[in-house]
């Protein structure tokens, strides 16, 4: 078990470069367990770029990333699959796995990661898929059900392992206003009934302000971070203009 | 009392713990210790047995948690189990004592889903299946001669020069078919060649006539493997890649993106890649021909006491320009039979992620096919043409 302590995770003076491009310089920033940590940005800005350095699919260019005081060590097997187990991503697209039917998407989390019996895995599994509405859609496959209930089904495999922190990435693209809505509702119940942190990229503002509790923005003209916290407070005081036109949806600066 | 417990398996922190009383005609669940996915779970029916629930008769079940630790799924899981007990005992479940936060996620667990589940097909009768199978042969093969006709009424199109075609497209598939293909044409044209004069060779020496082995590369190469096997190359290399790039175009919804500007997806991407096999087959099988009667002779003058000038002297006497017409012949129809099987097979792609996989395999399977039957077919002609 981790420091409870400890943030969840704690990013220092990173980097990121797609080759020799820098995208962004110098973010400093920590998640706080238990907190809705929104990351926006314009298009283009490196939300996502973000996001694929804190799921570890990227290797920070410089800077480092602790996940609750640890290092997320690629190569470190032991250090990889302790870390892994306690998050769980979201991805845009669902990328629900298409050769495997709903159950077994979400099961295979559950097989990898825990020693659970077939039988247990089934009803957790179960448990899972019905938290997010979908009891009964076990035997379908990914290309058997429409684009919302794929990405609800992907956030069942999302939270398999109950993770400690979720990632979301552009959680209500795709998603019609109501079941976006849901799935902010299902945000909030997981953050009360669980403890869990949840860190997301969008630039969906109705959602920022309804369910961040801290919101960090990424200006692609300064390559860096320009503002850290509660979005309300950014939209009242916003400490610049790219940040005030983005939470005011509007295209010119302030008079 | 009963109690379950699972084995400690981490000295840190207690067991999952969950034991069974009775008070006033209700059972009591009371739970306790730290439940975790990673320990191995509890299950209810082990805790409870037949005598709990009479003697006297119980009617309610509620648990007590107050000494209940950390706790996650595993436990949603086993509360699940209580639940489906109670329905089936047809016992009254109070939960309110437990945690605000377990009950939220209780309540969001049973919401009945906004769309009902629908029925999962029938199993069908083999007759039916039968029939099934039958008619989707038949969709097959109208779909199949839709698109042909698609692609005759763009050519028609074409020659009228009113196309939408991109000649940019069609060099490029020019050129991944002609400098592309050549290391892979050139290599199997080669061994080709020469296992057609190992066996010349082996076969003819027995009767002493192993100098006629380089009449059966002659004719070998020209006639038939020369066109087959640059066929069979294409089907793989160049069919595969027509219905994996068109498959591809189809789920990112850029040939839909085509359909609704007015501008026929066969017209622009269909026609360059035909146009473009159809040009570079005869050369190909050229080329082929000149490096398979090159391995053929290598054989045949390195195993027998024969010249090369006599090699070539002696084919020239048996073969003639109709072979090597027929086998460019071959090319040519084996070029429009692939082009059309990766293409109609690209535009005919799923929506799914394995639907790319599978046209590209059905473009070379179907390819190769046809140009099998075709030579077959090619081969009968000639023989009655008597050429």
């Amino acid at each position: 078990m981790s420091d409870q302590n400890e943030p969840a995770i704690d990013v220092s003076n990173l980097t990121m470069r797609y080759g020799d491009l820098v995208i962004m310089n110098d973010l400093n920033f920590s998640i706080e367990r238990g907190e809705i940590f929104v990351i926006m940005g314009g298009s283009g800005s490196g939300k996502s770029t973000l996001l694929k350095h804190l799921i570890g699919l990227k290797k920070p260019a410089e800077g480092t990333i602790l996940f609750s005081g640890e290092k997320f060590d690629l190569e470190n097997d032991a250090s990889r699959h302790r870390i892994l187990r306690d998050m769980g991503v979201l991805f845009q697209s669902g990328a629900l796995w298409s050769g495997l039917t709903l159950a077994e998407n979400v099961a295979l989390p559950l097989e990898e990661f825990t020693e659970l019996d077939a039988r247990s895995i089934a009803e957790v599994v179960s448990f899972k898929l019905a938290l997010v509405g979908l009891r009964g859609f076990e035997t379908f496959y990914p290309s058997a059900i429409s684009g919302g209930m794929r990405k609800r089904a992907a956030l069942a495999r999302a939270l398999a392992l109950d993770p400690a922190v979720l990632f979301f990435d552009e959680p209500s693209s795709g998603l019609d206003p109501i079941s976006a809505s849901r799935l902010d509702d299902l945000i909030l119940e997981l953050k009360a009934s669980f403890g869990t942190t949840i860190v997301i990229v969008t630039h969906d503002l109705e959602s920022i302000f309804r369910i961040a509790d801290r919101a960090l923005f990424l200006d692609i003209s300064k390559k860096t971070m320009t503002a850290l916290g509660p979005p309300a407070e950014l939209r009242d005081n916003p400490p610049s203009d790219e940040v005030h036109r983005f939470l005011t949806r509007s295209s010119d600066g302030p008079a | 009392m009963r109690t379950v417990q699972a084995a400690p398996d981490d000295l840190n922190t207690s067991a999952p713990l969950a034991e069974l009383r009775r008070e006033h005609g209700a059972l009591v669940v009371v739970l306790s210790g730290e439940w975790s996915l990673s320990r191995s779970p509890l299950r209810f029916e082990t805790l409870v047995t037949r005598d709990a629930l009479t003697a006297p008769k119980v009617h309610s079940l509620r648990f007590d948690a107050t000494d209940l630790g950390r706790w996650d799924s595993s436990l949603l899981v086993f509360l699940e189990q209580v639940r489906q007990f109670c329905e089936a005992e047809q016992l009254e479940l109070d939960v309110s004592t437990l945690p605000e936060q377990i009950n939220r996620l209780l309540v969001l667990s049973q919401a009945v889903p906004e769309r009902a589940t629908p029925k999962e097909p029938a199993t069908e009768s083999r007759l039916t299946q039968l029939g099934h199978a039958g008619l989707r042969s038949w969709a097959t093969v109208q779909s199949a001669l839709s698109f042909l006709g698609d692609v005759a009424l763009a050519v028609t199109k074409l020659a009228r020069g009113t196309a939408h075609m991109r000649w940019r497209e069609f060099w490029v598939v020019v050129q991944s078919n002609s400098s592309g293909a050549l290391p892979i044409v050139t290599l199997i044209a080669l061994l080709v060649g020469v296992i057609i004069a190992f066996l010349g060779v082996v076969v003819l020496e027995r009767f002493g006539a192993g100098y006629y082995a380089s009449y059966l590369v002659g004719f070998g190469m020209l006639r038939e493997m020369g066109a087959l096997m640059t066929g069979i190359i294409m089907a793989g290399r160049t069919g595969a890649g027509f219905a994996a790039e068109l498959g591809s175009m189809k789920i990112s919804e850029e040939i839909d993106a085509f359909v609704t500007l007015g501008v026929s997806p066969v017209e622009h991407l269909v026609l360059p890649r035909m146009l473009g096999i159809f040009f570079m087959m005869p050369l190909l099988t050229l080329y082929a021909d000149f490096v398979g009667i090159l391995g053929g002779m290598a054989v045949t003058v390195s195993l027998l006491d024969v010249s090369t000038t006599q090699f070539v002297g002696g084919m020239l006497t048996a073969v003639t320009m109709v072979d090597a017409v027929l086998g460019l012949l071959k090319g040519v129809v084996f070029g429009v039979l692939i082009g059309f099987a990766g293409c109609w097979k690209g535009l005919e792609t799923g929506s799914d992620a394995g639907a790319v996989g599978r046209a590209a395999t059905s473009a070379v399977v179907v390819g190769i096919t046809l140009i099998i039957v075709a030579n077959a077919v090619i081969d009968w002609l000639a023989a009655l043409l008597k050429i």
